[in-house]
């Protein structure tokens, strides 16, 4: 059986918002285990509870009901801090501190004698390309840049369980590109990864499993391509060489979507009736010049399971 | 223990480092030139008077000018932290809450601190340009004016740990005014003795920090005499006080959530 490294039994949180104290219900009994050594992405649309989440996972905010363990532990358990870490989404540090005093100001919180801060520092900075920046203050950084120092004081305690609220927001391609590689770099090590983000192909290229919330509750656990190809609805086949009136059997299995010269379009609904309509092109005798599936954008998933859940 | 002692004081060394970047000891200039300023006018009266009045209003400038330090800066403290979120980082590592808010606390005395100790010095120099000799009493006025400015330190923490800079600016700064009034409190709630308002004003007597427990000028300035048990009772006080203070702060702070 695999350990369990971060597991939520029916978290429920709401804030209390403006002069009339009305309610907003951020999460709605949320349900969600994260594996030991895996890199789970957290995703969902703004404003869905992703933020939420991760801020009651490290007790920065208390949860109105359910429960939170971390290893076992309470997120309000002290001894918990020392093996996780934690980026922060659009963090802003300490701007009096230059680079090398920011991270050696975390580094002391976990006690970590001397010598050894020295180095892990000039390693970290390395790894998130600010070593020549090491020197200068915090106020003179770019966002970018602050996300990347910030990356780097979440790695300061070499944590067990990595959280990352958007750690690609604010990055260039390089930037997205090199976290990437210090997410997949952490899982090589064994470290459980937990990151959250609202953009597809970031979470496609790096995440084991995902999670996807909507409105403050769960709506899907688990491999992405089998999450979004459960919902691969459609199949674009272009032939070329088809008169419309040929099309009358494949009423029902496809219809026209586009007609490029003599060129057709067709968009085949439902992945079952991929060979019935092969079958009867190819029995026509028509060329085919390409089958391709349109799988759901990660807009389109949102969209049917906000749709979802309204019915 | 070693290890949480040790925390505390790396959040109160960076918060230190917070106040001399932000140019807070800058200040001491300021004071320096007050009372130059102030020893200069003090030229037109006789010499016997001027030593008194000297050290009267610069021990009264060293009260109010540290106070007003450590309200402004104070206020800012917590709520900074948590307005740009640099709290969230804080929580997520080993340090309790409470460590935080005494790391905080310290690094804010230890800040006015060194302001004491360098408008001490300037006053205690001008004192002896001025008379040629210094009363070794004047050590315990400012020593006492350290322990009330490291009370309204934690009044300014504590209402910044659950309030806005300008709400806990407001209250700090009416709790400083009222803290030099509560005896006038307690002697008016006497002559309203069965009243409601009374019963309210001995409230406020036991809730308000008596600020005037910590004020020694006119007898180290006169040469009265000064009861050690006055002293230490003070200084008991002060400290109970602060104690109690910031138990409540921390309790308060711990139990709430940052957005
Ligand atoms: N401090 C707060 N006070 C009031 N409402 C809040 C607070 N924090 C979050 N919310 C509400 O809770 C819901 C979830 O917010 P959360 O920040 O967790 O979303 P998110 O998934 O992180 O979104 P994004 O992708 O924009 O970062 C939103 O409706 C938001 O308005
Ligand atoms: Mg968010």
């Amino acid at each position: 059986m695999t350990e369990k490294a971060v597991e939520l039994k029916g978290v429920y949180k709401a804030f209390k918002t403006g002069f009339t104290m009305k309610k907003v219900e951020a999460l709605n009994g949320v349900d969600l285990v994260i594996n030991k050594g895996e890199v789970f992405g957290y995703l969902g649309p703004n404003g869905s509870g992703k933020t939420t989440t991760l801020k009651l996972i490290m007790g920065i905010i208390h949860l109105d009901k359910g429960e939170i363990k971390i290893m076992s532990k309470s997120p309000n358990d002290i001894s918990i801090k020392e093996i996780i870490g934690f980026l922060p989404e659009s963090p802003y540090f300490y701007d009096y501190l230059n680079a090398v005093e920011f991270l050696d100001f975390y580094a002391r919180l976990f006690s970590i004698p001397k010598a050894i801060r020295r180095d892990k520092i000039r390693r970290l900075l390395k790894m998130v390309g600010l070593e020549k920046r090491a020197g200068e203050s915090l106020r003179h950084f770019s966002r970018g840049m602050l996300q990347r120092i910030g990356i780097a004081q979440a790695l300061i305690n070499d944590p067990e369980i990595v959280f990352l609220d958007e750690p690609m927001s604010g990055l260039d391609p390089l930037g997205r590109a090199e976290v990437k590689e210090i997410i997949q770099g952490l899982k090589r090590d064994g470290k459980t990864v937990v990151f959250s983000s609202h953009i597809l192909p970031d979470v496609e290229a790096i995440a084991d499993r995902v999670g996807i919330i909507v409105n403050g509750k769960i709506r899907d656990v688990g491999d992405l391509d089998k999450l979004l190809s459960k919902r691969v609805s459609f199949v674009e086949v272009t032939v070329f060489g088809l008169d419309r009136d040929m099309l009358d059997p494949l009423k029902g299995k496809a219809k026209v979507k586009r007609i490029l010269g003599d060129r057709i379009v067709l968009l085949v609904e439902g992945v079952e009736n991929v060979d019935a309509v092969i079958d009867y092109i190819r029995f026509c005798e028509i060329g085919i010049e390409s089958v391709e599936p349109i799988r759901m954008t990660l807009e389109e998933l949102f969209l049917s399971e906000t749709k979802g859940k309204s019915k | 223990m070693k290890s949480f002692i040790k925390k505390i004081w790396v959040i109160t060394l960076n918060t230190f480092k917070e106040a001399v970047r932000d140019r807070i000891l800058y200040s001491i200039v300021f004071f320096a030139f007050l009372i130059l300023i102030l020893s200069t006018i003090m030229d037109v009266v006789t010499i016997g008077q001027r030593a008194k009045i000297i050290q009267d209003m610069g021990l009264a400038s060293i009260s109010i000018f540290g106070a007003l330090i450590a309200i402004f800066v104070g206020i800012g403290l917590v709520y900074k932290e948590i307005d740009k979120r640099t709290i969230f980082t804080i929580v997520s590592k080993p340090v309790t809450r409470y460590q935080f808010l005494l790391g905080k606390y310290f690094g804010l005395v230890l800040t006015i601190l060194v302001e004491v100790l360098a408008m001490g010095t300037i006053f205690l120099a001008l004192v002896y340009y001025t008379s040629g000799y210094i009363n070794p009493r004047l050590f315990a006025a400012i020593g006492l004016t350290f322990l009330e400015l490291m009370v309204i330190c934690s009044v300014a923490v504590f209402f910044s740990s659950f309030s806005t800079p300008i709400l806990s600016g407001m209250f700090t700064l009416g709790i400083y005014l009222i803290g030099h009034m509560t005896r006038d409190l307690y002697e008016f709630s006497a002559k309203l003795e069965g009243t409601f308002l009374a019963v309210i004003l001995k409230i406020l007597y036991y809730v308000f920090p008596n600020l005037d427990n910590f004020n020694i000028r006119a007898q180290v300035v006169h040469e009265l005499p000064i009861d050690p048990k006055y002293f230490f009772y003070s200084v008991l006080y002060g400290l109970l006080y602060i104690t109690l203070l910031l138990f409540v702060s921390s309790i308060i702070f711990t139990k709430r959530d940052f957005k």
